[in-house]
């Protein structure tokens, strides 16, 4: 009788800790994403064809891979990622 | 304002990849209780399969430059519509039947499959023979994951494979090229490569 308010107070210290991390992983999802495609830039400048534009075609200049790359980790971001840690965090 | 060259067209898929695997990787960390909170988000990557699927079409007839790059392509758009319209007809609630979610692993199969017969060159011919049969043995093997998913929903590991093969393929689509070498090989045959 006397260990159940202990074990009481445990579970309720454990139980944040655990789910923590669901929050966490989902808000890296985002920057880790745009954080690979600033990488992949730096890595290969020519496959940003803007910061050399030499008589390239409309295409050459829209669809640039790393740059692809950074505007989705943004979006999901902003878009996806934080509504879904409002979820998270509601919980 | 001219057509967009084709391997700008794989690069864009790969973004569209890269946002599915994120979603259903942010889904399988929730879990699907928590995904499905906002009903808007029960319906994002299936509706977004379905209109990769559509926008697939349009490639299908503007890029392909033989026949059996066509029906490949042909193939793809038909079984990503599939997998999109009954993955959203089981988040609507329009179907409940179980089977209805081996649409997806099916997608895979017939997706992977379509790469690996429409792919004429061996691997190290040039970077996108490696890469077709690269995604095609990919794909085929990785259908086990949505296999998996479709048994057992609610299984983490099978959530988790299912969205980092999407990953995968959009880094796959990343690397593509019209033409280039492939570690190191190119064969004099597939001719000059350029940027």
């Amino acid at each position: 009788m006397g260990s159940h308010p202990i074990i009481e107070r445990l579970e309720e210290r454990a139980a944040p800790r655990v789910l923590a991390w669901r929050p966490i992983a989902v808000s890296l999802l985002g920057p880790l994403t745009a954080l690979t495609g600033v990488v992949w830039a730096i890595v290969q400048p020519y496959r940003v064809t803007l910061l050399h534009p030499r008589g390239e075609s409309f295409w050459w200049l829209v669809v640039e891979p790393p740059l692809l790359v950074v505007v989705a980790g943004i979006a999901f971001h902003l878009l996806v990622a934080r509504p879904l840690v409002d979820d998270l965090e509601r919980d | 304002m001219h057509q967009p060259p084709a391997e700008h067209v794989h690069w864009l898929f790969a973004t569209g990849f890269l946002l599915l695997g994120l979603f259903l990787l942010a889904e399988a960390i929730v879990g699907p209780e928590v995904w499905r909170r906002r009903p808007w988000r029960a319906y994002l990557w299936p509706s977004f399969v379905f209109l990769m699927g559509v926008l697939m079409w349009p490639v299908m007839v503007f890029f392909t430059s033989s026949t059996i790059h066509m029906l490949a392509h042909g193939a793809w758009a038909q079984v990503m519509m599939l997998a999109g319209a009954s993955e959203l007809a089981l988040a609507r609630g329009r179907v409940s039947h179980w089977a209805w979610r081996l649409c997806t692993p099916f997608a895979f199969a017939v997706s992977g499959s379509a790469f690996l017969l429409h792919e004429q060159n061996p691997w190290f011919f040039q970077r996108s023979a490696f890469l077709h049969h690269f995604l095609g043995w990919l794909m085929v093997l990785g259908a086990v994951f949505p296999l998996a998913r479709a048994l057992r929903p609610r299984w983490v590991v099978a959530n988790t494979g299912f969205a980092l093969i999407l990953v995968v393929v959009a880094v796959a689509l990343y690397c593509d090229r019209d033409l280039a070498p492939v570690f190191g090989h190119l064969s004099p045959l597939a001719g000059t490569p350029h940027r």
